[in-house]
């Protein structure tokens, strides 16, 4: 099983995909234990990734990262389970980060890359749970019908019309290898710590 | 409020995000578009008296596809820009291939025709118009986009504001194909072109005030 692996974005942002997306689901689902995780582990990134780009305004980081965490609630039906939920973090804490620098003036807004969800990502300022799994050894445990479709459509941002084809599924079973396959991780990580 | 005591906050709201959003709101704005710049052309302009008689031919129906085509690839275009992280990539072949291919098509028209009857080619008769008259029955449409597209919390304001401009001008473009009496390609190549262009400069210059969230 190793022609498949996924991982042609960082090994740590696939991981950090993997870990957000399965959380994010059982959310979705109602889990608001899931959901306090997710949010706990965003914001860890979150901090990391403004305090970096803030630099010369601490003070800020923390109005932004809150602002950032209620857009992203109220933003949850604008994502799909199609595509890389760290690529649509990304997008939106890039937003409120451009939407500060616009109203200060500043010109940070100049070198704020539109697709760079693995700078974000990198860094965590409270290094959590993700560190107790590895969730690439659980992916390998999964079925190839749900491990398959995660790594394109979640890791490699594939379309799931591309997984489709790459694969031979039909695009149907490719949406619910994705949605099943994370499922069964979220389960798996459950037990694991 | 500490950032704890808001993640504390939200967690407490875990729960089935709203399906089908943009769909509804497409659902709701796309007819209403449509509508409106129906209406607004058969008021201000009416519809062509021998509608019946051109209908036979193909260039009419020609000039329906090519804003057809547009309204259907700007639509694709807009969906995307209209969320948070979507990328366009091939989807901007939606809208920069029928235009290559009326410029094509033009060009070759041009090519042929004799000097003498390249510039009434050009013009046609409503020339200086026909921009504007596409730009106005856009307005409505514009509205009612603009709406749906910032229920999704697009990010990248000033193309996403452009691209609904060209969406709503494409959309006007087959209201005022009802009306237009030009039945060149060239004329369509440089005006038609241009009454889409002018509502997505204006969607570029409107998109980061109006579609902020």
């Amino acid at each position: 099983m190793s022609g498949d692996r996924p991982l042609e974005r960082s090994d740590l942002l696939a991981r950090v995909e993997v870990s957000l997306s399965t959380r994010f689901q059982l959310a979705q689902a109602g889990d608001a234990a899931a959901y306090r995780d997710f949010l706990e582990e965003l914001s860890g990134h979150l901090r990391a990734f403004l305090r970096h780009r803030l630099a010369q305004a601490p003070d800020d980081v923390e109005d932004i990262l809150q602002e950032t965490l209620l857009a992203i609630h109220n933003s949850r039906h604008t994502y799909r389970s199609d595509q890389p939920l760290t690529a649509w973090v990304y997008a939106i804490a890039r937003y409120k980060l451009m939407d500060f620098y616009r109203h200060h003036a500043r010109r940070g807004a100049l070198n704020l890359p539109l697709e760079a969800a693995d700078e974000l990502f990198a860094r965590s300022d409270t290094e959590p749970m993700q560190a107790r799994h590895d969730i690439g050894q659980l992916l390998e445990e999964l079925p190839a019908r749900h491990r398959l479709p995660i790594m394109h459509v979640k890791l490699r941002g594939l379309s799931v019309a591309e997984t489709a084809r790459l694969t031979g599924m039909s695009e149907s079973a490719v949406k619910v290898g994705v949605h099943r396959g994370l499922k069964a991780l979220a389960l798996k990580i459950r037990s694991a710590t | 409020m500490k950032t704890d005591e808001l993640v504390t906050l939200l967690a407490t709201r875990a729960a089935p995000a709203p399906r089908h959003v943009a769909a509804r709101r497409f659902a709701l704005a796309m007819p209403l578009a449509i509508a409106a710049a129906m209406a607004l052309m058969r008021g201000l302009y009416g519809i062509r008296p021998d509608l019946a008689v051109v209908a036979g031919q193909p260039l009419f129906w020609a000039r329906l596809v090519f804003a057809a085509a547009m309204s259907v690839g700007a639509l694709i275009v807009v969906l995307r820009l209209a969320r948070p992280g979507r990328r366009v990539a091939a989807a901007w072949w939606g809208v920069a291939a029928p235009v290559l291919v009326l410029w094509a098509a033009a060009i070759g028209v041009l090519w042929w025709l004799p000097a003498e009857s390249r510039a009434p080619q050009l013009l046609g008769h409503t020339w200086s118009q026909c921009a504007a008259n596409i730009t106005l029955l856009s307005i409505p449409a514009l509205a009612a986009l603009f709406w749906a597209v910032k229920g999704l919390a697009p990010t990248r304001l000033r193309l996403a504001g452009a691209a609904t401009g060209l969406l709503g001008g494409a959309i006007a473009t087959i209201a005022y194909c009802l009306h237009c009496p030009e039945m060149t390609v060239p004329f369509w190549a440089v005006w038609y072109v241009s009454g889409m262009a002018v509502p997505a400069l204006a969607g570029a210059v409107l998109g980061p005030r109006l579609l902020r969230w």
